[in-house]
């Protein structure tokens, strides 16, 4: 029976980074994943084919309707969908390929199959042939991560009621597309459907969209969605989703009307849930918590010896970037280092056009909170490059503390704002002030620009805009 | 086990007071006797030290306010003094061998570390040394805040400079404006504002205090020093030799107001509540002057002391003071003070009451002075001496009487117990 140092269960972008480490430590590892291929939901029916395909359909969207704005005439500006599903499955392919690489460069052991901790220091690998073998290790890392939700009344049947997943994968636009949930992914794959041809209506049950984003912010993009053809019903409570013939009818109340809602596919997007089924977490009692998360001390170990957790499979933000540096610093831990993640300088990004970005406590937030802050805004209007671009949407926004000018907060709304937003993480990394952003050189002309305005306009010195 | 690091009880009525500089830092090993941080009040700075040795936890920031009695640290005497040389050899790798955590190592920040532009900005404007604050950031990194909050602090101890703006959301142009002007020294501005330390905020409120609660009133005299100069003058070198310190005018005045205090009680007593407290002992307080406002050091019993012992009292307070090594029992339960504005070359003041008690006898400059001396205009060393007094219980006829003994004294030395 082979013994390591870490048995890591889950392959997505928590497991297979803490893998990467654990490897670069010199720690005697093995990654376990249940799919054919490595990284998890992010790399294959997440983040990146989302990205794929937000990305395809933005270009389509330029082509039909921004070119002519710069001069450049198309005619018969057509998508071959086939074609944009086959890239994207390209794009997934080589990541995941490139994961497996990396696995051996690393020198991790891959086990393909389903991995059931069977005591603290063992866990079984069950592969789809139904082979089981058993591996000793020191240490296990739960990274098993999430799965979307499934409403009790709506239930996915891969066809006309959709999770994520299957909303990447379509042969054609639907021609009416309803999505429930105004989150993330909801708004990423309303905004690739829409573009596409679908006619979206989005319902949402709480009185604004991207919920955890700044409320100014979300409430701009909401109005940029609207004005790019997308429907939103907010206050809507969906109550029934029924699928007959191919059709789909979803009933729902707003206010005290009841509404109904006729589409081709219904895309449920109301949130994710941690994956721990067949993990055997209750047979060797590790503790979750109320919803069902995994729980963890601040070295992210559980309440058993050996056994650690990070990602979505744990409390926080269902993040591809949290799950990576909690598994770093988790295996930093294992191997006697001090790993440590800022929880509060995690950004959170809604990939739509424009691309939404947040970082650390929006402005109501730090209210709730009775911090004193001072807020620091720059629109894209005022920024050269912005207009250059003909992207003149969206604006940024710094939350800073009133007495000590420490940034609390950064949001943009633009679209490269998941770009942009980087800058802002790092100097809240360095527990960095507006002014240190703003005393910062930014080359010109670029989208950059405006954050350092923004930053500057904190202490009501911007430079391209009056300060009120 | 962790040793609780209170706040002492300094002296009679003081209840609180700032922690205006910590001088070593959580996580530092402190032996017992080093000095952890300087307690600032009303009266006094004085530094607190650490009883026992073991490795520091401080609960409060710098410039926060504290009561007698206030838990503001904790001294962990179970760690033990680390080896000689730690600091650079304990950065090397640690070994990785067992899954046990390790809390994350505090690295301070070094003296060359590299700044943030605003921090920068902040210790060239303010002056301040980075390696004298912690920092808050990143491996100890300094950050905006810190070195505000050091501006800040260091301004409550009393270094006169502008503290920068801070931003606010408020107003937006002319606040900037106040904020750059002041921050840059004020070249264009023709006001500028800077927050009052906390010893000089008390200062004023006292003052203000004493002025609301007595019915402070003054009376003037005057005397010829010709006497105490001949006689200080005849003695010099040989009270130099014996004592070695000089012989003042101080001492004079000392002991010439205890014989004036002898003829008149009430002055060197008190109003408590609805009775009056009547001192039978002299203890004198002698207002000096300091870069961080007047402090009042007492002498006590001072009319059982020489006169070479009231001199040794009072140059070891100068230097105490100018140290601000003064300690509060060395400043609280004074009966009588005396104050020499004479030496900023004041020529006639009327002295403020130092509470609770009822009397000052303000000194001043000796000048020369055309006066009628048995017909004749002489030219005499003169001083204006001033009583100011509580004339709740000290009537004008009483204050008048201790003005004339003190000038009688001071005239005929041979009145006072000269020891010398």
């Amino acid at each position: 029976m082979e013994n390591f140092d870490v048995v890591i269960i889950g392959s997505g972008p928590g497991g297979y980074v803490a893998a990467i480490r654990a490897g670069q430590l010199g720690l005697k590892t093995a990654i376990i994943e249940k799919d054919k291929e490595l990284g998890g939901t992010c790399l294959n029916v997440g983040c990146i084919p989302s990205k794929a395909l937000l990305t395809s359909s933005d270009h389509f969207m330029f082509a039909k309707k921004e070119a002519a704005k710069h001069g450049i005439v198309i005619d018969n500006v057509n998508v071959d969908l086939n074609k944009m599903q086959q890239r994207k499955d390209k794009v997934v392919k080589t990541l995941t390929s490139g994961v497996r690489a990396l696995m051996k460069g690393n020198k991790v052991t891959t086990f393909e199959g389903m991995g059931t901790i069977v005591a603290p220091g063992k866990v079984s690998v069950k592969s789809s042939a139904g082979e089981t073998q058993e591996i000793e290790t020191k240490n296990i890392i739960i990274a098993t991560g999430s799965v979307p939700i499934e409403l009790p009344f709506a239930k996915f049947d891969g066809k006309t009621i959709v999770s994520s997943t299957e909303a990447l994968c379509f042969t054609e636009a639907p021609k009416k597309f309803l999505v429930i949930g105004a989150g993330a992914i909801g708004l990423e794959l309303g905004s690739v459907w829409s573009r596409l041809g679908s006619e979206v209506t989005t319902l949402e049950f709480l009185p604004r969209i991207a919920l955890g984003f700044d409320l100014e912010l979300s409430n701009l993009l909401q109005r940029s969605l609207t004005a790019q053809g997308m429907t939103f019903h907010l206050e809507t409570k969906v109550t029934a989703v029924k699928s007959e013939n191919g059709r789909v009818t979803t009933t729902a109340t707003k206010g005290n009307e009841e509404v109904k809602f006729d589409a081709d596919k219904v895309l449920v997007s109301v949130g994710r849930r941690p994956f721990s089924e067949g993990l055997g977490a209750e047979k060797v009692g590790i503790e979750l918590d109320d919803k069902k998360r995994i729980k963890i001390d601040k070295n992210f170990r559980t309440n058993i010896e050996g056994i650690y957790a990070i990602g979505d499979v744990i409390a926080g933000p269902m993040l591809a970037h949290k799950a990576e540096d909690e598994g770093i610093a988790c295996v930093e831990i294992i191997a006697g280092k001090s790993g440590h993640v800022n929880y509060d300088a995690i950004p959170g990004i809604i990939y739509t056009n424009p691309e939404l970005a947040g970082v650390g406590l929006t402005e109501d937030q730090a209210q709730e909170k009775k911090i004193d802050i001072c807020i620091g805004k720059f629109p894209f209007r005022a920024n050269g490059r912005a207009l250059a671009n003909e992207d003149p949407d969206g604006m940024v926004k710094f939350v800073a503390d009133a007495k000590t000018d420490r940034i609390l907060g950064a949001h943009i709304l633009q679209h490269a704002a998941s770009e942009l937003i980087a800058e802002a993480v790092s100097v809240m990394e360095f527990g960095g002030s507006s002014e240190d952003l703003g005393r910062t050189c930014h080359s010109h002309p670029t989208l950059s620009e405006a954050v350092k305005e923004a930053a500057l306009a904190v202490e009501q010195r911007a430079l391209h805009i009056g300060n009120r | 086990m962790s040793v609780e690091v209170k706040i002492p009880a300094v002296g009679e009525s003081i209840s609180s007071g700032v922690v205006s500089v910590w001088h070593k830092k959580s996580g530092d090993f402190v032996n017992a006797g080093d000095a952890l941080f300087t307690l600032e009040t009303d009266k006094v700075s004085t530094e607190i030290v650490a009883e026992n040795a073991g490795v520091l936890e401080t609960n409060v920031d710098e410039g926060q306010e504290v009561k007698i009695g206030e838990v503001v640290a904790t001294i962990d005497d179970s760690k033990s003094a680390p080896a000689a040389s730690d600091s650079t050899e304990k950065k090397s790798a640690p070994e990785k061998t067992e899954a046990k955590a390790v809390a994350p190592a505090k690295e301070k920040s070094t003296n060359d570390a590299p700044l943030s532009p605003a921090v920068r900005r902040i210790v060239e404007e303010e002056h301040i040394d980075p390696a004298s604050v912690s920092g808050t950031g990143k491996d100890g990194r300094l950050t905006k805040g810190d070195v505000l909050a050091a501006a800040q602090n260091r301004e409550s101890v009393g270094d006169g400079i502008a503290v920068p703006g801070k931003p606010t959301a408020s107003p937006p142009v002319t606040e900037a404006a106040t904020q750059d002007r002041s921050a840059s020294g004020g070249q264009d501005g023709r006001v500028t504002r800077k927050k009052m330390s906390p010893l000089r905020r008390k200062i004023a409120a006292q003052l203000v205090m004493a002025q609301q609660t007595a019915a402070i009133l003054t009376t003037f005299n005057e005397c010829d020093m010709s006497a105490v100069q001949k006689l200080r003058a005849d003695s010099q070198e040989a009270f130099t030799k014996k004592n070695g310190l000089k012989l003042g005018f101080m001492s004079f005045f000392i002991k010439a107001s205890i014989e004036a205090l002898k003829a008149v009680p009430p002055i060197n007593g008190r109003i408590e509540d609805e009775d009056f407290i009547q001192n039978n002992f002299y203890d004198i307080g002698v207002a000096v002057g300091t870069e961080r406002g007047l402090v009042v050091p007492v002498v006590r019993d001072a009319e059982k002391k020489s006169f070479a012992d009231l001199e040794r009292d009072i140059a070891d307070y100068a230097v105490k003071a100018r140290e601000g090594k003064l300690k509060i029992e060395d400043l609280t339960g004074g009966t009588f003070t005396i104050s020499n504005g004479g030496v900023y070359g004041s020529l006639l003041s009327t002295p403020i009451l130092n509470p609770p008690q009822s009397g000052i006898l303000g000194m001043h400059k000796i000048m020369e002075r055309a006066v009628v001396v048995g017909g004749k205009v002489v030219i005499r060393p003169m001083m204006y001496l001033a009583l100011s007094y509580d004339h709740r219980v000290i009537d004008g006829k009483e204050a008048v009487t201790f003005l004339i003994t003190v000038k009688q004294c001071i005239e005929d030395p041979k009145k006072l117990p000269l020891d010398f």
